[in-house]
């Protein structure tokens, strides 16, 4: 018997009296407006909010934010940025990345989370070899909370997705925070509405 | 398999100070940060019973939800494989990687992992694998297992760290700055991560709905082991399917809150399919999964979502740390599951407990973890694996504290033995209470003997 | 109703003065106790120790003593919670389980049975730390627990705020087990007598004179580690308190 069979029965087996499953609420009631609730949670989980610039010029904003930043990696049409992500082929190519530009497909406002898949990314890497990634988010697309999150169809059209929810972090050295453990250093969010569907 | 003297290794433990202190104090935060974040979501309860019903209908189901989801994940382009024990799982995992001529394999957190030893079994045929977590790879480098599921390092000071890391990457010995080591394994790590020919990432949930599995990580490590190396294995103990999409919600809401206190990790990371050019294995482990699922009393540790929460909570376990219970998983969790594994090396673990119940009460998916410790003693002593106290002086006790003249003499001697031993003879190493603490003084009388001179018997 | 007294053994054998207030307590209330002469133990060091079987014989003499009364009171809220949750190797009966049913620890009898609104006859001018046992809080339910967002409740504080002069202060800790676990306290000797000290130590520096509680047990593990400690704490019963001890 193959081993996928012999656990099937083994768990079979073990005829545990079937349990129902519950149906899970929405939690939606009274949830405060998006938007603000989308900076608290974002702030406290290490991004940065940085207001779109008054003469729309987002590339002269990451330049400044970015003044050592040889490489920048855009995905947005409205960053031109030093690289396009359509010229790269292969996920390595952006180990030299100083700030990777993106746009969220939509954002959670109870956890301050960016949701993106490889339909945003194009190359998946650009989020996590990128130094800094600075993030395009029409504030529109902010939703709830986790419970909408996940009865959304997205999921089912992506191969990989994530919700990224501020900088790479870790405590694990006698609880000292640190931003930029593995992956991105900084999570930079600017609201910016789609002018792109 | 010799058995773990949980005790031993407590003393040695409690024994510096330095060490004690702020791993006692650090997991109390911990514990702390869960019951801001718990508290401030009003159908925290409730979200509680949600997740236990999901897992336990999903456990009752689980062979026709693991059906459907190797159907859906072989429909996305995922190659899915079944191993019924440790070694099968690596086994399969060898396979995958020597058919790609892989050589250096980079991995996220998997206590699966951890379970079926799988970097020895690897290590052994000549392939490099790199934990890319900080905590994880701390303990890689100083040949420790992780002590803690969620923290692996917690247990070391930063200077421990530096010493680890001066022998191992070259740092300088005598800089403990947190940020300075950080930085030097992101620097030593991220080659690597670029040079690996596979990545290897744990699952935290997987769902039978998408064919799709969520790994959770504050690093980003599982992102960048999954989407750089051009093959991606995820290992998937068998009990983290879950039916639906939409039960994220509830255990993506209570998991980082449980462990950390904070909302959620900052990497949520769903993989359905592997990228074009690229590769993707599911490896389905059993390892003991099933035969637990058959023992009514412990099925229920089946539901763990791997949170940590309740070591941050046990005062046993803050006192101890994790590498004292000798076994992947520690703490509470760990004495409930480690005996499944090896009933007569975990036997002490069941007693390393004071029952207290806090770690039921922080438990998301309400496993009564408590609850199992004390049923477990019963197996323990059943298996005549009982660590300390000898079944032949249980007996004794049953018999003596059963019939009420014996009992009396007993007390009486108890009584008399404190009132006129010298202290020598109280206090000496025989005598486990004695040692750092002050015996009870011997009251004159009974409460029985007050009673018979005081109040009329009826 | 008939009430019967359980005095625990080692209570029996070292703090006997906590059955005596007991008694006298609820005669105040104007309880009719008994005493069977015949007790011995709840039979729960042999069923924490995983040897449930060696607990029959004692279980079932527990179970002769007090059949037929209306209620058991127990000053020990680990003893409580073994009759009414694990006393499970007697041969169940209707017998058995009235008896495990109608057992009550102290202060849930006077609280929810008596519903006692006053103590006249106390009094307890001191700052007071009160340590709820795991026993009682969290497997008897007579106090809100910290891991869980329920609102605040507190049998034995309830109780106790009705003593005059008394004075509460809190450790920062509130509700961490103190250590003494049963067997626990002396087979897992090193954490057991940590955490004991890290207890007193965390009432000493919120400033308490006494510890109260309603389990003995509790305080005898925690009165060794003061002790051994030199922290100069005084260690009482809540039976004793209410039965109006001034010190």
């Amino acid at each position: 018997m193959s081993s996928r069979n012999a656990i099937l029965a083994s768990l079979r087996a073990a005829q545990r009296t079937p349990a129902t499953l519950p149906d899970v609420p929405m939690f939606d009631a009274g949830l405060p407006p998006a938007l603000d609730r989308f900076k608290e949670t974002f702030a406290g989980m290490g991004g940065i909010w940085a207001e779109m610039p008054v003469d729309g010029d987002i590339d002269a904003l990451i330049r400044a934010r970015f003044l050592d930043a040889k490489v920048i990696c855009s995905a947005v049409p409205e960053v031109t940025g030093t690289r396009r992500i359509e010229q790269v082929r292969d996920p390595h190519e952006l180990n030299d990345v100083d700030v990777g530009v993106v746009r969220p497909r939509f954002a959670v406002a109870e956890t301050g989370s960016i949701w993106l898949s490889e339909v945003q990314y194009q190359v998946n890497s650009l989020g996590y070899l990128s130094q800094h990634l600075v993030a395009l988010l029409d504030p529109a697309d902010i939703i709830g909370n986790l419970h909408h999150a996940y009865h959304r169809s997205d999921f089912f059209d992506a191969n990989y997705a994530v919700l990224m929810s501020g900088p790479s972090a870790t405590a694990d050295i006698e609880g000292v925070l640190i931003r930029g453990a593995q992956g991105t250093r900084s999570l930079t969010v600017i609201p910016v509405p789609r002018t792109v569907a | 398999m010799k058995r773990v003297d949980h005790v031993k290794a407590s003393r040695a433990f409690i024994a510096d100070e330095k060490h004690i202190q702020f791993h006692d104090k650090r997991l109390w935060v911990l514990r702390t940060l869960r019951d801001q974040a718990a508290h401030s979501i009003p159908e925290w309860e409730e979200l509680r019973s949600l997740a236990s019903g999901i897992k336990e209908h999903t456990l009752t189901h689980l062979a026709d939800y693991l059906e459907e989801f190797e159907r859906n994940a072989t429909n996305n382009g995922v190659i899915v494989h079944w191993a019924k024990d440790a070694e099968e799982h690596n086994r399969i995992v060898h396979e995958i990687l020597s058919s790609h001529s892989a050589k250096t394999l980079v991995k996220s957190k998997s206590m699966l992992t951890e379970e079926c030893e799988m970097r020895e079994y690897l290590e052994a045929r000549g392939i490099t694998v790199v934990e890319t977590d900080l905590g994880e790879r701390i303990q890689q480098l100083d040949h420790q297992r992780p002590a803690h599921i969620v923290v692996p390092a917690v247990h070391k000071l930063a200077s421990d760290v530096a010493r680890v890391f001066s022998k191992t990457l070259g740092t300088d010995p005598d800089n403990s700055d947190v940020h300075y080591l950080a930085e030097a394994q992101r620097d030593a790590t991220r080659p690597l991560i670029l040079n690996a020919e596979a990545g290897m990432t744990g699952c935290n949930f997987a769902v039978a709905e998408t064919g799709g599995i969520t790994v959770c990580t504050n690093e980003g490590n599982a992102d960048l082991s999954a989407n750089v190396p051009p093959l991606h294995i995820a290992s998937i103990g068998i009990e983290k399917v879950i039916p639906k999409l939409e039960h994220l919600g509830v255990f993506i809401r209570m998991l980082s809150r449980s462990a950390l206190g904070s909302p959620i990790t900052q990497y949520t990371s769903h993989f359905r399919g592997p990228r074009k050019g690229a590769e993707m294995h599911f490896v389905l482990v059993d390892n003991g999964r099933s035969a637990r699922l058959a023992m009514d009393d412990f099925w229920y540790s089946l539901k763990c979502i791997r949170c940590g929460a309740c070591m941050n909570t046990c005062p046993v376990y803050r006192r101890s740390s994790g590498l004292s219970y000798g076994g992947v998983y520690s703490g509470p969790i760990g004495a409930i599951i480690n005996p499944t594994f090896d009933l007569k090396k975990y036997s002490a673990l069941p007693f390393a407990s004071t029952m207290n119940g806090s770690c039921t009460n922080v438990c998301p998916v309400r496993i009564n973890i408590h609850e199992q410790i004390y049923k477990w003693r019963q197996i323990v002593a059943e298996k005549h694996e009982l660590p300390f106290v000898k079944k032949e002086a249980m007996k004794v006790a049953g018999k003596v504290l059963s019939e009420p003249k014996l009992y009396r003499a007993a007390i009486k001697a108890a009584d008399t033995a404190v009132a006129k031993l010298p202290r020598a003879f109280i206090y000496n190493p025989f005598n486990a209470w004695g040692k750092q603490r002050e015996v009870p003084d011997a009251p004159e009388q009974t409460f029985r003997d007050w009673y018979l001179k005081n109040r009329k018997a009826k | 109703m008939k009430v019967a007294l359980f005095v625990p053994c080692f209570i029996d054998a070292f703090f006997p003065d906590v059955g005596v207030a007991t008694l006298e307590l609820l005669e105040r209330f104007g309880c009719d106790v008994d005493y069977p002469l015949e007790q011995t133990c709840c039979g729960q060091p042999m069923g924490n120790s995983g040897c449930e079987e060696d607990a029959a014989a004692t279980e079932a003499l527990f179970v002769k003593n007090f059949a037929g009364y209306d209620y058991i009171v127990a000053p020990s809220g680990s003893c409580v919670h073994h009759v009414r949750d694990h006393m499970t190797a007697v041969e169940p009966s209707a017998e058995s389980r009235a008896v495990r049913a109608n057992t009550y620890e102290l202060v849930e009898f006077l609280h929810d049975v008596l519903k006692v609104d006053a103590f006249p006859w106390t009094e307890f001018p001191h700052k007071v730390g009160l340590h709820n046992s795991c026993g009682t809080l969290r497997a008897l339910r007579t106090a809100k627990m910290s891991e869980i967002d329920e609102p605040f409740f507190s049998k034995p504080l309830s109780l106790l705020q009705k003593v005059k002069g008394i004075e509460f202060v809190m450790p920062a800790r509130p509700d961490e087990c103190c250590g003494f676990g049963g067997t626990f306290c002396v087979t897992e000797e090193p954490v057991s007598a940590r955490m004991g000290y890290d207890k007193v130590r965390d009432h000493k520096q919120a400033g308490a004179e006494y510890i109260v509680s309603a389990d003995s047990s509790c305080l005898m593990h925690q009165k060794g580690c003061s002790d051994r400690l030199g922290l100069d704490l005084k260690f009482i019963h809540i039976a004793q308190i209410l039965n109006g001890a001034r010190s």
